[in-house]
């Protein structure tokens, strides 16, 4: 065990603690950890808009390379701030308007491409007892039509539809199980890439095992 | 009414228009306008970020100004927030600086801990929520049991029948199979329903319909 | 009667256990298990190995755009998986354009790729291109998808994207052979939506195991070559390349965890149900 030296990896280890106490309850470090990391992002969001937008994507095209047309798109995003003067926050809503209008028109074609006519063909799968993978896809067919039934509240369940419904209802229940099963994982792994910062990177113990 | 509500529309509408109909046109000047206006929006997402710094400093500093309960935190998150901006403008932002350090551990080491809690919090709901109250519910947990077990290396030791019986399916095999088959089909409806719904809710902009994304009068 | 009072008080007691006893308790199974590591295999998935063949297949003229668009409240899980795949790509010798789509991810992996380009000697602007971050998600998408040096101007470190050695036969979708968006949101659909559909780009998505479940719809319909999913994801891609790293050394901690969780439902379950009982008697 060699515990560092570097000054930095033991500040991060203070506010790990800091924030670790507030298990036990709510508490001054716990305070003090939560502001400044709302301070120490608003800094680096600032410098890292900068360098890597502001002066690539406008400064430079403007000022030096002479594309004046980019004025327009700034005046339009300088609108976007008078949303905190209620006066003339109504200014906001055409930047808002011109590029929701335009995020919209994109998405439509694109939505029903990505998330619906090749989700929808993926569906249209060979049906059939001859071997495994076809049962799979019997299942798989029916779940899916089953949950979509599911899902389609304009009609009552009642009677052959609301039994397909209620079968929905279960493939829905092993769905969110297996993502619940899935979560558990990621919740884990976020202590335990914690403990290794503390354990390899602090106190210098070799887990490599 | 007409500067403040029409015209925003009618530049929602029209904008919606073009750009749903520009996917269809393979035209080489129809490619163009369409570059030409994703470095416009990008410039406009540039300039429209620096709203949520001002909003940060004006409700920090209205904390502060009126002394507002646990006003020094505010004032400490104002003070840390010029202190990384001037690091990164001064010295750089190469590993080894300052402001890579304060980022990689300050704000990785609190912005990690704090979502790490989210371990402890999923354990507790874990020993005291969680019950099977009804089939459907049983069904759930069994579900995430095989595939808590079939996600980690121990679910395969688990699987002692598997040496005796080879061809029967481990929990490995059980919880892939929840996966790819029950689970994938009920996240597919989901899919399409979420695609129908980013669609419809495009739409209803374009037309007009949905409005409050404008925010209020 | 007495009998069953004392027993209804123990299993009231033991579901009412205070919470922080639990919180120990998870701690603990998280913390022992790097002390005394069990060094079990960890059986790769079939959507892993199709990324890692992928990958593998690749040439020294062929590049991968890798997307780091994760911030730290995700790290664990996603910066081991970016590590591995950025080293196998180096240890292949394919070119790698390193970029993210949110701010806070050029921090996280820059000191990543650093350590990881002198492992493998390999030079920024040469064999890899660390272009950093830009405003703007599925516009830069479209915009890299047609132009990758009118997306990112410059690279991290300013340099003119145009003047890399390693851009020079890369300009937009037509040279790129595989996006790998690590992300811990839907982001992936994103990718997909914008760079898969319109210009038929591979992309293999690496998600947090929040998101893993929702992918298997795409990897069925074949819209994503593969996928890694969770830290389980990482260390599966680890024990491929032969690199054994945070994510590996993680499992053995998740192994006991999980053992934990499952212990507290079924225990917690029992109580429920014993308590119910004893309540109609």
């Amino acid at each position: 065990m060699e515990l560092s030296t570097n000054l930095w990896i033991w500040l991060g280890v203070f506010f790990t603690f800091s924030v670790l106490s507030f298990l036990y309850k709510d508490n001054p470090f716990y305070k003090l950890a939560e502001h400044v990391t709302v301070g120490v992002s608003i800094g680096y969001i600032i410098v890292l808009n900068y360098y890597q937008a502001l002066q690539p994507k406008f400064l430079v095209p403007v000022f030096q390379e002479g594309k004046l047309v980019l004025l327009i798109p700034a005046l339009l995003g300088i609108f976007m701030v008078f949303r905190i003067i209620p006066k003339y926050s109504w200014l906001s809503r055409y930047a808002i308007c011109f590029t929701v209008g335009a995020g919209s028109g994109m998405a439509i074609p694109r939505s029903m491409q990505a998330s619906v006519l090749r989700q929808l063909e993926a569906t249209m799968l060979n049906l059939g007892f001859g071997s495994t993978a076809e049962i799979n896809n019997i299942v798989i067919f029916i779940g899916v039509l089953s949950v979509l039934i599911y899902f389609f509240f304009s009609k009552e369940h009642k009677g052959v539809f609301g039994g397909v419904a209620k079968l929905g209802i279960w493939f829905l229940m092993v769905g969110f199980g297996a993502t619940f099963g899935y979560t558990v994982m990621a919740r884990l792994s976020l202590f335990i890439g914690r403990v290794l910062f503390v354990l390899q990177d602090a106190l210098g113990i070799n887990l490599a095992g | 009414m007409l500067w403040k509500k029409q015209i925003p529309l009618a530049i929602a509408f029209i904008m919606g228009l073009i750009f749903g109909i520009q996917y269809f046109v393979p035209h080489r000047i129809s490619d163009q306008f369409f570059q030409g206006y994703l470095d416009w929006g990008i410039v406009i997402g540039i300039f429209g970020s620096m709203l949520g710094f001002i909003s940060f400093y004006r409700a920090h500093g209205m904390r502060v100004k009126k002394k507002a309960p646990a006003w020094p935190y505010s004032l400490i998150a104002i003070a840390v927030s010029i202190f990384m901006a001037l690091a990164g403008f001064i010295q750089g932002r190469e590993t080894g600086t300052i402001y890579s350090n304060m980022y990689f551990y300050v704000l990785v080491s609190i912005e990690g801990t704090m979502f790490s809690l989210l371990a402890f919090y999923i354990s507790s709901a874990a020993y005291r929520a969680f019950r099977a109250r009804s089939a459907q519910a049983t069904a759930l947990l069994i579900a995430a049991i095989v595939v808590m077990l079939g996600r980690v290396p121990l679910g395969e030791q688990l699987s002692f029948w598997s040496n005796i019986w080879p061809s029967l399916p481990s929990i490995t095999n059980i919880s892939d199979w929840i996966l790819n088959v029950p689970n994938m089909a009920a996240k597919r409806s989901m899919e399409l329903g979420i695609g129908l719904g980013i669609m419809m809710l495009s739409l209803k902009i374009v037309l007009g319909i949905e409005r409050s994304y404008m925010g209020s009068d | 009667m007495a009998k069953q009072q004392q027993e209804k008080s123990f299993w009231q007691k033991l579901i009412g256990i205070d919470r922080r006893v639990i919180y120990l308790i998870i701690a603990l199974a998280m913390i022992l298990p790097f002390f005394f590591q069990m060094g079990l295999p960890i059986p790769v998935t079939d959507e892993v190995k199709r990324v890692y063949d992928y990958v593998e297949g690749l040439t020294p003229t062929d590049c991968v755009v890798l997307s780091a668009d994760f911030s730290p409240s995700v790290a664990p899980e996603l910066s081991p998986m970016f590590e591995a795949v950025f080293r196998h790509c180096l240890k292949n010798k394919v070119k790698v354009l390193v970029i993210s789509l949110l701010p806070q991810g050029p921090g996280l992996v820059e000191p990543v790729v650093q350590q990881a380009a002198r492992d493998h000697r390999a030079t920024n602007g040469v064999d890899y291109a660390f272009l950093g971050y830009q405003y703007g998600f599925s516009l830069v998408i479209m915009r890299m998808m047609e132009n990758i040096e009118a997306a990112f101007p410059n690279d991290y470190y300013g340099t003119k994207t145009s003047d890399l050695p390693v851009m020079k036969n890369i300009h937009n979708y037509e040279e790129i052979d595989l996006i790998v968006s690590l992300t811990g949101s839907s982001n992936h659909r994103v990718w997909l939506t914008y760079a898969h559909e319109p210009y038929n780009v591979p992309v293999a998505p690496g998600v947090t195991a929040v998101i893993a479940a929702d992918v298997y719809p795409y990897l069925q319909s074949k819209q994503f070559i593969g996928m890694l999913g969770g830290l389980k994801g990482a260390a599966e891609y680890e024990t491929l390349i032969e690199e054994k790293k945070m994510a590996s050394m993680g499992m053995e901690a998740q192994n006991w965890a999980h053992i934990v969780i499952i212990l507290f439902i079924i225990i917690g379950n029992i109580g429920f149900f014993a308590i119910k009982r004893q309540e109609r008697a």
